[in-house]
């Protein structure tokens, strides 16, 4: 195996750089950061400049007195908490569902979530400092957060995760003001991240991202190992992956397991990081074709190129 | 498969998908029922912070068409869309911490800026969920809260001042705010106007406790709940009863009532009230000019006559 000088600061992706250069080894990771200080710049715009395109924050937005989007996991906590929306929540919060079954739920994560670039600082920062603490939560911890938000909510008849829901707590502050105790909720995941446990919050405890994974079981926009074979063990992608547990049956599959190159796991947030430090160019985004099984996928008329 | 055993090396090439053939039953019963401890427990701590954290502050009022607070909790997605359509900058949105309403709901402080009540009723039209009702169309019928005059020792009106502020900036004037006349008691002669609240008018919007020109308001306007008493479902009025059932008393008088009252003084039952049978002397017809009475027995006084 080719690991790393455990003596050295560990750098995943620069042998990427050595070889393409900064920015395209950085390419996803630059386009992640634009396309989330876009989002919450659009809802910048109103109060700062007056230039009303989007109203409203994260939760529900109207763009151009004309679109309504609306989070489709609040909209759920409405509804178990036996409140029955109108209209315009559901229009919004269709169209919302529909774009992340295409692009990949937890695209939400990555692209989008103003957590994001919090928890991949810590995580870069646990790279740095050689944090090695390990946690006791299992990634599948968040759906049952997912499920208590929900049956609580039924039983209590309130909304249960929006109270403490970070995710939309950072963006509210962001667009209406944030409030001291924000900013320490901010901190508080921070240090949870870096010190406590390896991608802990978006990786483990997270209701709104395991929301956002179950579009992703049949989204069509996917990650692909596609020249796997040329993988040299270098293990960077593993280091940058925020849920790395994903890659594996893609990239290195055991035997009779291998169900192709493709990252089917909907826990994968398409952020694009493992293509960005592969020095062998091995990963790409794919299209995954509906209704095909994905023990055919081998053959390559099945996956159709959208980025190299 | 557990996280914890994961790394970057040969376990995690080993997929991450495999049965749990390898896991120990002591192991994974310690999983379960960790889990399940971990989920019991933030059940109740989430709970508990939801409750603490969603009430409201008196003086916190939620936009019109609001639901009660609990269909409120369940509906509003603390979009903003609302604060964002308020011509007035009226509506906030309660922070994180802050000890004013749960965070992220809407709501305005009337003594900061009270609600305009805009027709048609934007902070409505705005709301996605319907946390605002819109079959609110009409801005007088909303009920955000209930105007209450607080505090008479400080109204400027209670002390037999014409200030009578509240009662001119009411959006409802004459309706959600009277002034009733009453003797002042202090000056003996004068009538003092004090403002006087109706439920079934007062919308809440906040104007007279805004308008109030004393340091802290002597009116306040307060969410519902707190303003409003509730007789009891058991408690009838009498003459209402009585007006309801078309003038009969709904029990028959088969008891004359025993008053302690003056020989000559009567009670009469059937609307005549208190009878004075016989009132002695015959009470004179006050005199044309007032001037006379009040004159009354100062005739032998120097200048005391013209």
């Amino acid at each position: 195996m080719a690991g790393h000088d455990k003596t050295k600061p560990f750098h995943p992706g620069a042998s990427a750089v050595e070889q393409f250069g900064w920015l395209r080894a950085h390419r996803f990771l630059l386009l992640r950061r634009l396309c989330q200080a876009g989002v919450i710049g659009l809802f910048l715009l109103g109060p700062l400049a007056g230039i009303w395109i989007v109203k409203g924050n994260i939760a529900s937005s109207l763009t151009l007195e004309f679109l309504p989007l609306t989070d489709p996991y609040i909209l759920l906590q409405s509804i178990f908490a036996r409140h029955w929306p109108e209209a315009t929540g559901f229009i919004g919060a269709a169209i919302v569902l529909v774009f992340y079954l295409l692009v990949g739920g937890r695209a939400y994560c990555s692209w989008v979530c103003p957590i994001n670039p919090v928890t991949d600082a810590a995580a870069w920062l646990r790279r740095r400092l050689r944090v090695t603490s390990k946690t006791s939560l299992h990634r599948n911890f968040r759906y049952w957060i997912l499920g208590l938000t929900l049956v609580l909510g039924t039983a209590t008849g309130m909304m249960m995760w929006e109270p403490v829901n970070p995710v939309t707590t950072v963006f509210r502050g962001l667009v209406f003001g944030m409030a001291t105790a924000t900013w320490l909720v901010l901190l508080a995941i921070f240090l949870f991240d870096t010190f406590l446990a390896r991608r802990g919050w978006c990786g483990h405890l997270c209701p709104v991202g395991a929301f956002y994974s179950l579009p992703g079981l049949v989204s069509p926009v996917r990650v692909s190992a596609v020249q796997r074979d040329r993988c040299d063990n270098c293990m960077d992608c593993y280091a940058v992956c925020p849920e790395p547990q994903v890659i594996s049956p893609a990239l290195k599959p055991k035997g009779s397991n291998d169900k192709g190159p493709m990252i089917v796991s909907p826990n994968c947030t398409n952020c694009g990081r493992c293509i960005d430090v592969c020095s062998k160019d091995v990963f790409a985004f794919r299209i995954r074709h509906p209704g095909h099984s994905p023990s055919h996928h081998q053959q390559p008329a099945t996956t159709t190129e959208v980025s190299s | 498969m557990s996280e914890t055993d994961r790394t970057y090396g040969p376990a995690a090439l080993a997929g991450a998908s495999e049965g749990t053939g390898g896991v120990s039953r002591r192991r994974f019963l310690t999983g379960i029922a960790g889990t399940a401890c971990s989920v019991a427990l933030l059940g109740m701590g989430l709970t508990l912070y939801s409750r603490s954290a969603s009430t409201t502050a008196p003086n916190a009022i939620r936009p019109p068409g609001a639901l009660d607070e609990d269909g409120f909790l369940a509906s509003c997605v603390r979009c903003g869309l609302c604060v964002r359509d308020c011509p007035y900058d009226t509506l906030k949105l309660a922070q994180l911490g802050e000890a004013v309403a749960a965070s992220g709901t809407p709501y305005f402080i009337a003594r900061e800026i009270p609600c305009e009540m805009c027709d048609p009723i934007y902070c409505v039209l705005a709301c996605p969920t319907g946390a605002l009702d819109p079959a609110l169309t009409d801005i007088d019928e909303a009920r955000m809260g209930l105007a209450v005059v607080v505090d008479q020792e400080t109204c400027l009106a209670f002390q037999g001042m014409r200030c009578e502020v509240c009662f001119h900036v009411c959006p409802v004037k004459g309706d959600a705010i009277t002034l009733e006349q009453r003797h002042d008691r202090r000056t003996g002669v004068t009538s003092s106007f004090v403002p006087v609240v109706h439920s079934d008018a007062c919308t809440g919007c906040g104007k007279c406790e805004h308008a109030c020109i004393t340091e802290e308001a002597a009116i306040k306007v307060m969410p519902t709940h707190l303003a409003k008493g509730h007789l009891g479902e058991h408690y009838r009025f009498g003459w209402i009863e009585q007006q309801r059932a078309g003038g009969e008393m709904l029990a028959p008088y088969d008891k004359e009532h025993e008053f302690h009252l003056p020989e000559g003084v009567r009670y009469e039952w059937f609307g005549e009230g208190l009878i004075i049978d016989d009132p002695g002397v015959p009470a004179e017809p006050p005199p044309a000019d007032p001037i006379d009475t009040l004159n009354e027995g100062l005739e032998g006084l120097d200048g005391g006559t013209r």
